[in-house]
């Protein structure tokens, strides 16, 4: 990204966020200054967030060199935020014991290879354990899927 | 001092009582564990507990997790001396002469004189949570709006300056901590902000999501990629007895470090990791011998782990007294007992005592707990460190699924918890503190509320700020912060915790 340094970009994007809020407050009522309403005080801020994102990114030339190569751990990283989606979609539907077990089975089999048969047998030991230890013993309500468990 | 004392005696009652024990113990367990475990500090184990503990009672509840975080104290000293890890980022200095020691074969000692230390820095400076947190309460009951506001805008200042970072990415970092803690329902109006039209966000974003994903999640995807095995040593029962000369070299170190993190404790910021680097700068500066730091100082591990234990008491004054979080995990804990319909503040003393007395009493007790467990379990508690990293961050991750979800029974809190994930990791890459984040966001409704009600007061003048002694003192100690961090960053001078943080690397 040519000559881009960290500060630059990192506190461009901040101004950017701090400019869409101000903006974004704008629309709600301002009210006036003896009486704020609900927009005053994110405005405020908005524009601090901009001031304050200017400042790092105008004093950024020193900052080390913008890369990529720096998240070279950031496809590892998606990949475990992609196994949280997928519980996060899943989770309602497929009812707790299902999706765990899924969510275990992509991480453990599929992002770290490990052996599959201890695999499978770690994730259905968690799988229904956890779910013993959390709905029976310490009453949290856990979801249940469409296949009714 | 005699009511004082009665006080105590009531909080013994309740602290003994077999259950408030057994979660006293099981508290201190966890948190030995939680902070023995890298990539899960005290804060996504406290916040991943939280669902635990909605089916307790408030003083229940806030025993437990006060036990996982003097535990997570506790147990970051064992990776660090033992295994160089630091557990937690606490325990970061007593890496350097805790491993050492451990290489001299003196590794058993370091144990025994660290968990010393956290006994009897974690004991004074209950006394002292004790002493100070009823007066402090006392005068804050005078406390109006403005002062509050002031109180509050001084916090992420004062955490911000403390951080030793550049103050304009603290503040940033602050700023977007209080947008964040805006979203949703406005308190006075009732009018929806940044929901985008998402249901569940008009109660606005839960803590426990936010905390675990911003240090939760973000560790485990900066660690799992350079995950590796490591070699656990288990030291031997009778290691663990230091030598007189050890422990003649530690009593002063502990006596300082105790006062030391206490103060520094009550002051917001990350305390118990500032109060480690700070006493164990004290200690070198101190020292007869500097040229041991480094090379295996009881010193260097006596100082830094009573001031972390030390520091943990200390930051429950600002929130017990006040009802003001001086960090991220005072944040979380308060939103423990707020759950329970407990409503923090000067008159939380006074209105439930049986809260106050028996978590005060239970500190005792934790502490003695944690001195039995840690010392003769240490090779039991170790063995957990043998699971490799590749098994053991998707068993934390399934945990925070569940955790997270149990709090508020929605999907949309792992939506949250996940967008929070990526942006800790970001951060973490571009050198941003994520602790004002956590801070700005839970102070932000009882900012914003105390600032509207102030101008409202004063017809829309800003003088309230000022013409009040209590908030225009503040809001001085607020311009000076701001003034030094100017000067600082103008001169191109490396000040005290610039000077600090170099030291302790080199």
């Amino acid at each position: 990204v040519g000559g881009l340094r960290d500060d630059q970009a990192s506190g461009a994007a901040l101004a950017l966020a701090g400019a869409a809020i101000a903006w974004q407050s704008w629309q709600y009522p301002l009210g006036s200054v003896s009486a704020p309403g609900p927009g005053y005080l994110p405005f405020a801020l908005g524009i601090a967030l901009l001031a304050f994102g200017a400042f790092i990114a105008l004093a950024g030339g020193r900052s080390s060199p913008f890369g990529w190569q720096r998240f070279d751990d950031g496809p590892k990283g998606l990949a475990i935020l992609a196994g949280l989606a997928f519980a996060a979609l899943a989770l309602e539907r497929l009812g707790y014991r299902i999706t765990i077990a899924v969510l275990l089975v992509y991480y453990l089999g599929v992002l770290e290879r490990r052996p599959w048969v201890r695999t499978l047998v770690l994730t259905a030991v968690v799988a229904l354990g956890s779910h013993h230890l959390f709905a029976r013993w310490l009453r949290v309500p856990l979801p249940v899927g469409v296949f009714g468990f | 001092m005699l009511e004082t004392l009665g006080s105590l005696a009531t909080g013994f009652n309740i602290a003994l009582a077999p259950q408030f024990l057994a979660y006293a113990f099981a508290g201190c367990v966890i948190g030995t564990l939680v902070g023995m475990l890298p990539g899960l500090g005290p804060l996504a184990g406290i916040s991943l507990l939280l669902p635990g503990t909605l089916g307790l009672n408030p003083t229940a509840a806030l025993i437990m997790l006060a036990g996982v975080y003097y535990g997570a104290m506790y147990g970051g000293s064992t990776t660090s001396i033992l295994m160089r890890i630091p557990g937690e980022a606490a325990s970061v200095m007593t890496c350097i002469d805790g491993y050492a020691m451990t290489q001299r074969g003196r590794g058993g000692a370091a144990l025994a004189i660290a968990a010393i230390g956290s006994f009897v820095a974690g004991t004074l400076s209950v006394i002292g949570l004790m002493l100070l947190a009823p007066p402090l309460a006392e005068f804050a009951i005078r406390f109006g709006p403005a002062e509050y506001t002031s109180l509050l805008l001084v916090g992420l200042i004062v955490l911000a300056y403390m951080s030793g970072g550049s103050m304009p990415r603290m503040l940033a970092m602050a700023a977007v901590g209080l947008l964040v803690g805006m979203i949703g329902m406005d308190v006075m109006s009732g009018y929806a902000r940044f929901t985008g039209g998402v249901i569940e966000l008009r109660d606005g974003l839960g803590i426990v999501p936010v905390a675990v994903g911003l240090f939760g999640i973000s560790e485990i995807m900066l660690s799992a990629a350079k995950a590796r095995e490591v070699a656990v040593r288990q030291p031997r029962l009778r290691e663990l007895v230091p030598t007189a000369a050890e422990l003649k070299d530690a009593v002063a170190p502990i006596a300082r470090g105790s006062v030391l993190g206490f103060l520094i404790g009550i002051i917001p910021g990350s305390a118990h990791i500032i109060s480690s680097f700070v006493a164990y700068g004290v200690e070198r500066r101190l020292s007869k011998t500097p040229e041991r730091f480094g090379n295996g100082a009881v010193a260097g591990v006596a100082g830094p782990e009573s001031a972390n234990n030390a520091a943990a008491s200390g930051a429950f004054v600002p929130m017990l007294a006040l009802g003001v979080p001086s960090g991220p995990i005072p944040a979380v804990m308060l939103a423990a007992i707020m759950v329970h319909g407990v409503v923090p503040g000067p008159l939380l003393i006074n209105e439930r005592p049986e809260i106050f007395w028996g978590f005060i009493a239970s500190m005792y007790v934790g502490n003695v707990v944690l001195l039995m467990l840690n010392l003769p379990l240490v090779g039991i508690f170790i063995q957990v460190l043998r699971i490799p990293y590749r098994y053991l961050y998707p068993l934390i991750l399934t945990l925070c699924v569940i955790g997270v979800y149990a709090v508020g029974q929605s999907v949309v809190d792992i939506w949250i918890m996940i967008a929070m994930g990526f942006l800790g990791y970001a951060m973490r890459k571009l050198g941003y503190e994520p602790a004002p984040l956590v801070l700005g966001m839970v102070i932000a409704p009882q900012l914003e509320l105390s600032f509207r009600q102030a101008l409202a007061l004063s017809g829309g003048s800003y003088s309230i700020f000022v013409a009040r002694p209590v908030s225009a003192a503040l809001l001085v100690l607020a311009v000076v912060l701001l003034a030094l961090s100017v000067r600082s960053a103008l001169t191109r001078r490396a000040d005290w915790r610039t000077r600090l943080g170099l030291e302790e690397r080199g």
